[in-house]
């Protein structure tokens, strides 16, 4: 049982003493601290010679009744003077909350805020892609000072490991196309449709988008997070000082690496989407696994493939783009590194998806529809 | 206990029901045996690379124990072997002779509220606020305290630890490197443990930000009577404030004591750390400005 710090009144010749008893610890002051703070009666004296162990805590609560009573304080141990004392010299009555506007001016700075700092966000991604242009024109017209080996290290991350998680996604999702599709096609008896829906929204549409969503998840990140950390320990600013442009070393491979992969992962993503399509059409539809394949051949028409094909390299560059950006973005703390990865993820597909409805309205157009 | 005191029986036992509701049972006192951290046989290892082997270590109550050794040779893995967060391979870890090693959940927390550590980087939540910060582990422990008295705590313990005020409503973000040691520090007393890890509480700050911390953690010693275990790099530190000071090096502790005693010892290591041109420099300089600085002197009265 935990023994708690109490008090008594006494009152004699008009004088009124608080006499406490017990341990005035932090364990042991909660409910002595709530009935000294409800106590409104005048009071003389406090009475410490009946109590125990003492910490700074309870020598808090002691001086605190003190002083807001006048009160003297008598019968205190050595180190209750001690603590005592060293409470007193350090009371404060700073507020500790940190200021804040009333609710209406709140919302409206913070708006304001924001609209400048979209603002400027647009404008520096625009400035970062040019830079990255110029950075680009540097290394063609400098060959060597181009990285090789970082470029073939970084489609080594972007591409090839991506390839099992890719695979994996595209078949069951093409699985989830044919199936689907054909419960609904089924209703008009055009269930054979069901290899025109698998075999064309892979190629135009899934197989890229979806791709695209997956490297800016693996990748982006990765880019952002990378770039954020060299940032933090001043890896960048070591490398300006030693004459290494971050531009070459960093991002260009990285850029360059998702712009090439992006077109060779988004097409095995549509293959392997229609694989799995092929493979629950011969699982539950009886069309054989063979037929459906040389089916696609004909109602797939080849722009198709260019629709996807054109796309994947831009939705490569976007991705790698608000990745390093990001990166490069990063100040301060550790924590931001979180914040602006998370913050290159959502812009990545928050683009890519943008830009995936232009492309469909604009292929549509020029009549590849 | 006693109701004559005006107040009305009944709300009185409300009161101390509602409160009873969230505290816990147990009595917590002051340790007052001799050696409130006892480590035997203590043996760390990180997959094949052993960091500590039959190390032993005994820390005296109410000293401040300087713990000092090469880099990589295991001082803060020992300190984090000592709180809890590293389960050692094998030995015995006793605080306020308790084996924390493998301790029921509810023991160890009873301990857990008896000391208080200061990590290298602050280690300050970096969402709160430093009074919030302070709060954290009173509202943890001490859920029946009234929130008023929580905010005149984390006050006041802000002004001990050698802050301005205003800094009471700062996020960490907002504050220097050495503030920052300093908001740590309150918050490591925040429960007036009485037992205080530091790990490198000077690194990282100027030679006058440096001095006056080792000044402050010498004045908290002093008034609340701390046992301190202190991870240092910092020469000037040892001198001016350890009372003993423990040599980490061959994977155990190879010497303790006061610095004269292991200025004694030949192993090669001391010789070079102590003697080497920093060591020396430290010395003499602790030797010539000793006088002027009353709190210094104190901690190392008798010793030297």
């Amino acid at each position: 049982m935990r023994e708690w710090a109490d008090f008594t009144v006494h009152e004699a010749g008009g004088r009124t003493t608080i006499v406490l008893q017990g341990p005035l610890l932090v364990s042991s002051i909660g409910l002595l601290d709530r009935r000294l703070r409800e106590f409104g009666e005048p009071v003389q004296f406090v009475d410490l010679s009946g109590t125990g162990e003492i910490d700074t805590i309870g020598a808090w609560t002691v001086w605190r009744f003190a002083d807001e009573h006048n009160a003297h304080i008598t019968g205190a141990s050595e180190q209750a003077e001690k603590l005592l004392e060293t409470v007193g010299a350090n009371a404060s009555t700073a507020p500790i909350e940190p200021p804040r506007l009333p609710l209406v001016t709140r919302t409206l700075e913070f708006t304001g805020a924001w609209t400048i700092e979209f603002g400027h966000g647009v404008a520096r991604m625009v400035g970062f892609l040019g830079a990255i242009l110029v950075g680009l024109a540097t290394v063609i017209r400098h060959p060597r000072r181009f990285r090789l080996k970082s470029l073939v290290r970084q489609m080594e991350l972007v591409g090839v490991t991506a390839l099992p998680i890719i695979g994996l996604m595209s078949f069951l999702i093409g699985i989830v196309i044919a199936q689907q599709g054909a419960a609904q096609l089924r209703q008009f008896g055009a269930e054979i449709y069901t290899i025109n829906l698998t075999g064309r929204l892979s190629l135009r549409e899934l197989g890229v988008l979806m791709t695209a969503i997956m490297v800016a998840g693996r990748s982006g990140s990765a880019f952002a997070a990378q770039i954020g950390t060299m940032k933090l320990t001043e890896e960048i600013d070591a490398m300006r000082t030693i004459g290494v442009s971050p531009m070459e070393a960093l991002i260009i491979p990285r850029i360059l690496a998702a712009v090439l992969m992006m077109p060779l992962l988004g097409f095995f993503s549509a293959v392997i989407a229609m694989i799995g399509g092929a493979f629950i059409a011969d699982l539950t539809l009886g069309i054989p696994f063979i037929t459906f394949l040389t089916r696609i051949q004909e109602v797939v028409p080849l722009f198709d493939l260019w629709v996807g094909l054109i796309k994947a390299p831009v939705f490569g560059l976007i991705v790698a783009l608000a990745g390093c950006y990001q990166g490069l973005q990063v100040r301060g703390n550790s924590e931001e590194v979180g914040m602006r990865t998370t913050k290159a993820v959502v812009q990545a597909i928050f683009m890519v998806i943008v830009l995936d409805a232009f492309f469909a309205v604009f292929f549509d157009q020029i009549g590849w529809g | 206990m006693s109701g004559k005191n005006g107040h009305d029986d009944e709300q009185l036992e409300e009161l101390r029901e509602e409160v009873l509701d969230e505290a816990r049972d147990d009595v917590i006192s002051h340790f007052d045996g001799e050696y409130p951290i006892e480590i035997e046989g203590l043996r760390n290892s990180f997959g094949s690379q052993v960091i500590h082997e039959d190390l032993s270590l005994k820390v005296k109550r109410g000293e401040i124990l300087g713990v000092v050794g090469g880099s990589g040779s295991g001082k803060s893995v020992l300190m984090r072997s000592i709180i809890g967060l590293q389960v050692p391979d094998a030995g015995e870890v006793r605080v306020f002779g308790q084996n924390t090693v493998g301790a029921e959940p509810d023991e160890e927390a009873a301990v857990r509220s008896r000391w208080g550590v200061l990590f290298q980087g602050g280690a300050l939540f970096s969402t709160l606020t430093v009074a919030e910060n302070i709060e954290v582990p009173l509202k943890q422990f001490y859920p029946e305290l009234d929130p008023e008295l929580l905010h005149e705590i984390a006050r006041y313990k802000v002004r001990m630890s050698g802050l301005p005020e205003e800094a009471a409503a700062k996020y960490p973000s907002e504050l220097s490197g050495g503030m920052r040691k300093r908001a740590g520090l309150a918050r490591a007393l925040a429960l007036d443990p009485e037992l205080l890890f530091l790990d490198e509480p000077t690194a990282g700050l100027d030679p006058i930000g440096a001095a006056a911390f080792d000044e402050l953690t010498a004045e908290l010693q002093e008034t609340l009577g701390l046992t301190v275990f202190l991870i240092t790099h910092d020469l000037d530190t040892l001198h001016a404030i350890c009372d003993r000071v423990a040599v980490l090096a061959d994977r155990k502790v190879i010497a303790i004591g006061t610095i004269p005693e292991l200025l004694e010892s030949d192993h090669p290591w001391i010789q070079e750390y102590f003697n080497g041109p920093r060591g020396r420099a430290a010395h003499v300089g602790f030797a010539g400005g000793k006088a002027s600085r009353k709190s210094v002197d104190k901690a190392t009265a008798g010793k030297a």
